[in-house]
């Protein structure tokens, strides 16, 4: 599941669409895999005025890729995938504190600027444009668990595939 | 075979006779299902590009891919035809039309294909318009498609006046693979369908507090599209 779906995704359970804790969903035990998709800066600066940039900042200081050593290559379930040793681990922005900027280059994904950039901001700037195709459209969580920040309820991400049905007792 | 679900909760009933169903025929429904219909695409190649939309009901995914310029997240209840969409690099997800995991109010669109009509009241029906329309921000728009009771000019024979809720069986022939085994084999599943009668669908959206901008018919098949009433 792409790091941009889950910010299009929030708690199944009606009761908590009122409550701004149910988005964004929050990643847990999360396991990543790269995809690699054709660059369309288009969509990029399209979509971006659409994308819950707050949340976006939220996903991506939450999503917590496993160590790339410790991730054992599984050609057979990643078939379309490059292998995971191929995540790209894309470059932190310049002007954030230095505490920040480390943490976040652990974790493997840019520092997001505060507000989303703009289209203009977009075109001169390709390396941004490359980190956020990298971080939107080509990282994918294929195993873990996706928790509701109000109701604790927690989806199980599957082979790359989030399952919101709820138990009975929920419904 | 029964239609009446009402000696069976819905929910049961629709487990039984629409979900486990396409879990099984999932590649094979998969397999015949690949050409978009000509009013979906349409519906989708109009939208401004980055909009933002749902398929819900997405079974294989095939509609997710006819607009590279939007962005679609699909759903179904049925895992295996997730799996298929997901083989086909969409975003889709796993999910049930009447419990989204969608924020009310922040869609440009959406579409929800031949999926309405699997459920098995008139009230899980309107339920689901509902949804549909509630994921719906300020001018969005829902292409709703359902099955129509007049079909005359198709093999099924139904028409006007006819049973609404009807059972449709999906054949599935699938080879023998052993060896020394000749021919193939033949399995039927039956599957609920509401047939819905001229103006129906219309109701349930007006019904639910929704406005029908176009509606028509098109192959055997009742279309709608709609908005939430635009406020004063």
């Amino acid at each position: 599941m792409k790091v941009l779906t889950l910010n299009f995704l929030t708690c199944a359970v009606k009761a908590c669409k009122s409550s701004s804790a149910s988005f964004p969903l929050h990643p847990k035990d999360c396991e990543l895999v790269s995809d690699t998709i054709e660059a369309n800066p288009a969509l990029i600066y399209n979509v971006l005025p659409r994308v819950d940039w707050a949340a976006l900042i939220t996903t991506a200081s939450e999503v917590n890729p496993l160590p790339l050593s410790s991730v054992s290559p599984s050609p057979s379930s990643h078939l379309p995938f490059p292998p995971p040793n191929q995540i790209q681990v894309p470059h932190k922005r310049m002007e954030t504190d230095k505490t920040n900027k480390e943490s976040r280059e652990q974790l493997g994904f840019p520092t997001l600027p505060a507000q989303p950039p703009t289209k203009e901001e977009l075109e001169a700037d390709e390396k941004m444009m490359g980190e956020l195709h990298t971080l939107l459209l080509e990282t994918q969580i294929s195993e873990g668990m996706l928790r509701c920040g109000n109701c604790g309820h927690e989806y199980r991400v599957k082979e790359g595939i989030a399952n919101f049905l709820l138990p009975n007792h929920l419904v | 075979m029964s239609t009446n679900p009402g000696t069976q909760p819905a929910e049961s009933y629709e487990e039984q006779h629409v979900h486990e169903v396409y879990e099984q025929i999932a590649s094979h429904f998969s397999s015949t299902r690949y050409k978009p219909w000509p009013i979906v695409s349409s519906f989708l190649s109009s939208l401004p590009p980055g909009s933002i939309g749902l398929d819900v009901g997405c079974g294989n995914g095939k509609y997710l891919s006819v607009n590279r310029d939007i962005f679609i997240v699909g759903s179904d209840r049925s895992c295996n035809l997730v799996k298929i969409a997901h083989q086909n690099h969409a975003a889709a997800v796993v999910a049930d039309s009447l419990a989204l995991p969608h924020q009310n109010g922040r869609f440009d669109f959406v579409i929800s294909i031949a999926v309405v009509h699997h459920l098995s009241t008139r009230e899980r029906r309107r339920e689901a318009v509902r949804a549909l329309l509630g994921c719906l921000g300020e001018g969005g728009r829902a292409l709703v498609y359902v099955w129509a009771l007049e079909q005359k000019g198709s093999r099924r024979g139904w028409d006007e006046g006819g049973e609404q809720d009807v059972m449709v069986p999906w054949v599935m022939k699938s080879s023998k693979r052993d060896v020394g085994e000749a021919g193939e084999t033949e399995k039927t599943f039956q599957r609920f369908y509401h047939l819905y009668r001229k103006g129906e669908l219309e109701e349930d959206v007006v019904d639910v507090g929704g406005e029908v901008v176009e509606s028509g018919y098109e192959k055997d098949n009742w279309w709608a599209i709609c908005r939430r009433p635009v406020k004063e």
